[in-house]
């Protein structure tokens, strides 16, 4: 399926966000997921399924004032 | 609050150079508490908060680059859920060119954040009467802007923070515009809590030299704050006792 990861447009198999989230980043803290502009708490990211199209950004902390 | 109890000097981590560098200043400054910002995985890089969980410095996340509540709203979930923390420091700006806080929209941001569990410390602007209404609607500190963010400027309106000292009962951090530890001393004489500073320790020369500069500036403006000041007088009061003086 298409899905669109932090503005980039990828093909993906990830059923889930866990699995997506396992193929963008290495880091397990620190890191949090919207999919088409809401939350999705890291507990329910196992149980959370993506769809075709869906946009998900993954994040994590960044130097800031 | 209790992290003023180890250090009145927040750190906000934006502006320096290298991971190294901004180590250094963190250390120097002795602050127990740094602020990080939310962003893409790929743009943020890895190393941060391996590093501050090294050094045992909790974070305090920013929704700095938000424009609206609801951003900032969003942001601070996204936050908590990735930090494991109720902490937020509260930005929702007004505009580019001064990076000036939006007092509506911060106060609905505030309220609601309030409301879903949050311990909110907005960034708001030197008005007394937005930091009372801030205070009002629950936050646990209120942070001033002493000048615009990265500025230098210092503090503009130094009778306005002392304002908004005496308007709440939270504490009151000032945040941004602070340009060397002169400033610093004078926001925590006017009898500020603590001071937030990132740009003028992260863009100066020496970064851990001026964090250490930082770090002695406010622990003597707090001790000057509370030894109490001699009052301003317009003429001379001569320190020395005319008792005893020899007559010629």
């Amino acid at each position: 399926m298409r899905l669109t990861v932090n503005g980039n447009v990828i093909e993906s198999d990830a059923a889930t966000v866990q699995a997506l989230v396992q193929t963008i980043t290495e880091a397990r803290r620190g890191v949090a997921v919207a999919v088409n502009g809401e939350v999705v708490p890291r507990s329910t990211w196992g149980l959370t399924a993506l769809a075709d199209g869906d946009a998900v950004e993954v994040l994590t902390a960044a130097q800031g004032g | 609050m209790d992290f003023l109890d180890k250090s009145r000097l927040i750190l906000g981590t934006g502006g320096a150079n290298s991971l190294a560098a901004l180590e250094e200043a963190i250390v120097a400054s002795g602050t127990a508490l740094v602020t990080v910002a939310l962003r893409r995985v790929d743009a943020a890089g890895p190393g941060l908060l391996p590093m501050l969980d090294r050094l045992g410095v909790p974070v305090l996340p920013n929704t700095a680059g938000c424009y609206t509540a609801g951003d900032a709203v969003k942001t601070a979930h996204l936050a908590r859920d990735a930090f494991e923390t109720d902490l937020v420091k509260l930005e929702v700006i007004g505009d580019e060119r001064t990076l000036l806080p939006d007092g509506v929209e911060l106060l609905r941001a505030a309220e609601t954040l309030v409301g879903d569990g949050f311990r909110v410390l907005p960034y708001t602007s030197d008005d007394p009467i937005l930091a009372r209404r801030l205070a009002d609607v629950g936050c646990v500190a209120v942070m001033p802007a002493g000048s615009p963010i990265g500025s230098g400027l210092g503090i503009s309106n130094p009778h306005h923070i002392r304002l908004i000292r005496q308007s709440v009962d939270v504490p009151v951090v000032l945040d941004a515009g602070i340009g060397t530890a002169s400033d610093a001393a004078l926001a925590m004489e006017l009898g500020c809590d603590a001071v937030l500073i990132a740009s003028a320790i992260t863009r100066a020369s020496a970064p851990a030299e001026m964090a250490s500069a930082m770090r002695h500036a406010v622990v003597a403006g707090r001790l000057a704050f509370t030894a109490g000041r001699i009052p301003r007088r317009f003429h001379a009061v001569a320190s020395t006792s005319d008792l005893g003086i020899a007559q010629w």
